[in-house]
């Protein structure tokens, strides 16, 4: 009764305090937007019309807060197993505009150890530009099976 | 009461369900966007990513959403929040998805006036009822610039 596992990780890496690996996205290109705007269905113009969000009084198209998350979903996943996340959260902090270079980051703060050997892990997440500013910050918790995946 | 604006929906308004039908060509776009390469976003037997139920909405039927009734110009999306219940859906999976007005609440503006917060709840059940999946989003309405009359501070 075993899934696939796609988890690199040992009990000894999952521990509070241990800080996940770095991802970097970016230049951000319009494209990215647009991509997003069609797979989401989001179709606000203010993330790929340049008239309409200068009308609007922005310098440019931003990126949709929703990409970014999509972006920390994809770093998250890829660190600790698509199948196991059971939460994600993301909190909106700051506009992120074309060629910014985001930095996804995590932490562990929580494990618990559940019967059978299972762990639930709770990680915080951050997602920052260049200048240091953050994005994003969110959170995710992911159950993580007794041989150290999935 | 403004003539323009649709009515916001009052605490415990729910919309109506709507079906969610999972596909495998919208879950490869959407992993597309989210540069994503996890083998578990491919194929005939492909799970959603974490942020893929925001997709349910583009196809909800008119009543199905819950209004905010706040300023367009105004408006933000504070929070968003998933929480799975359980394996994560997976290609083929039908859900019954239906909205919920599941909180209101105003805290006073850094600059003067009030700051509106909405939480929008929406539940994703398989066609058994069981929940499967909940969507929390937090909206703010963020305080005017210029003090209407009422909010203004009085000399």
């Amino acid at each position: 009764m075993t899934e696939p596992t796609t988890i690199l990780d040992t009990k000894a890496t999952i521990v509070a305090g241990a800080a996940g690996p770095t991802r970097t996205f970016g230049p951000l290109t319009r494209q990215m937007f647009v991509r997003y705007s069609g797979a989401s269905g989001d179709l606000n113009p203010m993330h790929y019309d340049d008239t309409m969000a200068r009308a609007a009084g922005n310098p440019s198209v931003f990126s949709q807060g929703m990409h970014q998350a999509a972006l920390l979903a994809a770093y998250a996943t890829d660190w600790l197993g698509a199948e196991n996340v059971r939460r994600f959260a993301v909190r909106f902090r700051e506009q992120v505009w074309p060629d910014d270079v985001l930095t996804c980051t995590g932490t562990v703060t929580e494990v618990e150890e559940l019967d059978g050997g299972a762990r639930r892990v709770r990680v915080e997440l951050t997602c920052t530009r260049q200048t240091g500013g953050v994005a994003i910050s969110g959170s995710a918790d992911f159950l993580l099976g007794p041989e150290a995946g999935s | 009461m403004t003539a323009a604006t649709p009515e916001p929906a009052p605490l415990g308004a729910v919309g109506a369900p709507f079906e969610v039908l999972i596909e495998r060509g919208k879950i490869r776009e959407f992993a597309a966007a989210m540069q994503s390469e996890s083998e578990a976003y491919q194929g005939p037997e492909a799970i959603i990513p974490p942020t893929f139920l925001t997709t349910a909405t583009q196809w909800a039927p008119p009543g199905a959403r819950v209004n905010v009734g706040f300023d367009r110009k105004r408006l933000l999306h504070g929070e968003q929040e998933y929480v799975f219940h359980g394996p994560l859906p997976r290609v083929g999976d039908v859900l019954i998805a239906q909205e919920r007005m599941a909180e209101r609440f105003s805290k006073p503006g850094k600059r003067g006036g009030d700051m509106h917060f909405a939480v929008v709840v929406t539940e994703f059940r398989s066609p058994a009822g069981e929940l499967v999946a909940e969507a929390h989003g937090t909206f703010i309405q963020t305080a005017p610039k210029n003090p209407t009359p009422e909010e203004a501070p009085r000399d």
